[in-house]
């Protein structure tokens, strides 16, 4: 992978990607000859083609004769992980608003006749699409960059970064294809079926080898901070997901597979994973982010050092733990739901010392947040993780969890920590980014930024007040008595009133659909070096595509 | 010698080596003892693998993604006991890969829907929900009935099933595509040798078209068993062995 070897003829990276890309595309031609199962056999078309475009993109490559400069960063993968970012964001966001607006009115996109637009097959193209398409994009970009500039050394791998890359692309739209058509093995967040899961995880690995690569090639004796955060939401993304993944397919030409583990055991394995898609994807991966976009956008150190090695320890440790808390009162023996409580508790402490340290970063640059909405975007975004880091140990406990778990206060809890954290956090990065490496003096537009940031806040608060109270409202109608000891309400009278409030979500989520549509436009302006009349936007200090020679 | 975390921050492999155990621990700790604990599953009557219809069915449950508004957990709480019956056991999922137990309830929990209402209840709900309850938000499942079932991979379906530890019989494999329209029809040839192999299993055309096995079928003869199998009056809930 050594591309700095070969300055003529064919990097060992490109040699070794073209290989690997020509077994693939073997290996799924046979597949689209041999499979009798019409679901695989167009997947094995599109990986065929995949392959096909990626061994036709390195010979162009090789052809050119061009190679990677090592005295500068990669900037162009940077691009490209920005544009998939904003691009999946409107996708994931889009389809939330549709799925949202199917529940407030059932009698939209009703068709008897076919179910690839149902509730059942969206909702995880919602879900897939902003965790994994979204949110997974802007950490793998913002790991790329990061990684670079905190350790003075260009990306790892060649082209192989680029592999990752659009190897990831390639898993997003087999996954979102196969929800549609039916291709599901139903386990939340993990839908995926056995092949695309395979797929993930060799991507996955080479994501970690070009991460940790470029962590051997640094200049900085010491790995930053930020850096820990991505190597262990690679890291354990990376056992997660094989993990509860594990599964029998019924035929290599088959979609369908069975789950190696099965009911008590299957639904512990799932929401150990389940959460910690939570934890270490939706949080330690995003806290990354903070420990790098926070302290540059505010242009002062991290708050404490030692606050972030305590909390950074303490919080991979205990999130592990915290899954049983969505099987309480099941089938799940009470000892591991105790413990799976006792540690979601726990876990406020270093979930609220990464707050606390990332808010007290500010000390000595709080003016910001008056005067660069960028900023103010990163830290309403940390506040909202201090916020549903709360919420959730709250809901964790026994007592409280009978009365919110299967209602909608749990998806209120997650949108307070997906808009109000994963996102902002995601946006404020992209409107960093983009300035910075498409060498921008400033933003297109600051007036955008606010309009974006008050409207998509506008647009959270009314989705998660909105499901508090259907939430809370749901669970209580379900265990109320009436004075003759029977149950106040039939199940269909809870649904009846459940609809204003479906209606105050949808608009909630159009909001903040709104919102990114602002933020996709500026940050297009910006890209192009436009800059917005009448407006005076403070210039953005030039940084260099050149490594620094010295470190 | 006095620790320093420079260590950590020094070397990437230490860094990737100290991370995996931590996260390791956890997992190890809650799972692990799941798979060997003999007080994870209580020991029931009455519990067997699903029917090739009624897998059939199940797998249609899951690729429509009915778990994501509808549970299969019964909680040990006043309000669901009444509201659904007998709260779940552990046992009542043991031959489910996947486990189907839900984490939302936008429609109600189907743990124990088996028998509650009558196959016309169901096709008629399935095709027109609001048909039969004008507020339900549920989409319409018409579609399932032009979908013929041909048991092009039912074998290794059970095959797979018992590769991962469901106990289907040999004889239940070999027969499992003629048994998945022997359970529409109660006349078939092989009534018997189904019944033997699969006891208590309900033998009818769910759909109302007698002349086509189809996904509907299927779909309703799995809602139709759900909850009912195992044998509330040999089990003890009280029964020391029982209290997990």
């Amino acid at each position: 992978m050594n591309d700095s070897a070969a300055r003529k003829g064919i990097g060992l990276d490109v040699l070794t990607l073209g290989v690997f890309l020509s077994v693939l595309a073997l290996v799924s031609l046979f597949l689209t000859a041999k499979t009798e199962d019409p679901l695989m056999k167009v997947h094995a078309v599109i990986l065929l083609g995949a392959f096909t475009l990626g061994i036709a993109a390195l010979f162009m490559r090789a052809a050119s004769g061009l190679n990677f400069d090592q005295t500068r960063y990669e900037e162009g993968l940077i691009k490209a992980g920005i544009v998939a970012t904003v691009f999946w964001g409107l996708v994931g966001f889009l389809v939330g608003v549709i799925i949202a607006s199917q529940l407030a009115f059932p009698n939209i996109m009703y068709n008897p006749d076919f179910g690839w637009m149902n509730f059942g097959r969206l909702r995880p193209v919602h879900t897939s699409a902003v965790i994994f398409a979204f949110g997974g994009n802007a950490l793998m970009v913002t790991s790329f960059y990061v990684v670079q500039r905190t350790c003075h050394a260009r990306l790892a791998g060649g082209v192989w970064a680029w592999f990752v890359f659009w190897g990831y692309q390639l898993f997003i739209v087999l996954a979102a294809t196969g929800y549609v058509s039916g291709i599901t093995q139903s386990k939340e967040y993990a839908e995926p079926e056995w092949y695309i899961d395979i797929w993930l995880t060799i991507v996955w690995v080479a994501y970690l080898l070009v991460f940790l690569g470029t962590l051997w090639k640094r200049k900085i004796k010491h790995i930053y901070v930020a850096n820990w955060f991505y190597l262990a939401f690679i890291v354990t993304v990376a056992m997660l997901h094989i993990i509860n993944n594990l599964s029998v397919p019924i035929s290599l030409t088959e979609h369908k597979s069975y789950s190696l583990f099965s009911g008590v055991q299957d639904a512990m394995t799932q929401w150990w994973y389940g959460h910690n898609a939570v934890g270490f994807f939706l949080t330690a991966g995003f806290l990354g982010m903070m420990y790098y976009f926070v302290p540059k956008r505010a242009e002062r150190p991290v708050y404490s050092y030692r606050l972030s090695i305590v909390h950074f320890w303490s919080l991979i440790f205990i999130y592990i733990w915290a899954g049983p808390h969505h099987l309480h009162y099941t089938a799940l023996p009470m000892w591991a739901q105790t413990l799976g409580m006792t540690f979601s508790i726990a876990l406020w402490m270093p979930s609220w010392g990464g707050m606390i340290n990332g808010l007290m970063t500010l000390s000595g640059a709080w003016d910001k947040l008056r005067t660069d909405p960028v900023m103010r975007m990163l830290v309403v975004s940390v506040a909202f993780y201090g916020m549903s880091t709360f919420e959730g140990p709250v809901m964790s406990i026994r007592a409280v969890n009978s009365l919110s778990h299967y209602t909608d206060w749990t998806i209120g809890h997650v949108h307070s920590g997906a808009l109000g954290w994963v996102a902002y956090v995601s946006f404020g990065a992209m409107y960093c980014l983009v300035p910075w490496v498409w060498k921008r003096k400033r933003l297109y537009s600051n007036d955008l930024v606010e309009w974006h940031f008050w409207i998509s806040t506008i647009g959270i608060v009314f989705y998660i007040t909105s499901m508090w109270v259907s939430g809370i409202m749901q669970g209580l109608m379900w265990r109320a008595y009436n004075s003759f000891g029977f149950l106040e309400y039939s199940f269909v009278e809870t649904v009846e009133a459940m609809h204003p409030y479906y209606i105050i979500r949808a608009t909630g989520g159009l909001l903040f659909l709104i919102g990114a549509m602002i933020m996709a436009y500026n940050l297009w302006r910006t890209a192009r070096g436009d800059v917005r009349k009448g407006e005076s936007v403070p210039d953005i200090a030039p940084l260099p595509s050149a490594i620094p020679a010295v470190s | 010698m006095k620790f320093k975390h420079e260590i950590f921050e020094k070397n990437s492999l230490i860094l990737t080596l100290g991370i995996l155990v931590v996260v390791s621990i956890g997992g190890l700790v809650e799972i692990a003892p799941l798979f060997y604990l003999s007080s994870t599953i209580e020991k029931v009557d009455g519990m067997r693998p699903y029917t090739p219809l009624e897998l059939t069915g199940r797998n249609v449950y899951i690729r429509e993604g009915c778990y994501l508004c509808h549970s299969q957990m019964i909680r040990p709480l006043r309000d669901e006991a009444e509201r659904y019956g007998h709260y779940s056991l552990a046992a009542e999922s043991m031959y489910d890969h996947p486990f189907q137990w839900g984490s939302k309830r936008t429609g109600p929990d189907l743990a124990r829907v088996g028998g509650k209402y009558s196959d016309a209840w169901h096709l008629a709900h399935l095709t027109h929900p609001q048909a039969v309850v004008p507020e339900s938000v549920m989409p319409p499942y018409k579609f399932l009935l032009d979908n013929i079932l041909d048991g092009r991979t039912i074998e290794a379906d059970l095959k797979a099933n018992k590769m991962v530890g469901v106990p289907y019989t040999e004889a239940q494999i070999a027969a499992a595509k003629s048994d998945l329209a022997t359970q529409v029809d109660e006349y078939a040839d092989d009534y018997d040798g189904f019944i033997a192999r699969y006891p208590g299993a309900n033998v009818r055309d769910f759909d109302g078209d007698p002349e086509h096995l189809t996904e509907m079928d299927a779909l309703i003869a799995y809602l139709q068993m759900l909850g009912t199998l195992v044998d509330f009056s040999t089990y003890e809930a009280d029964a020391e062995e029982n209290l997990r």
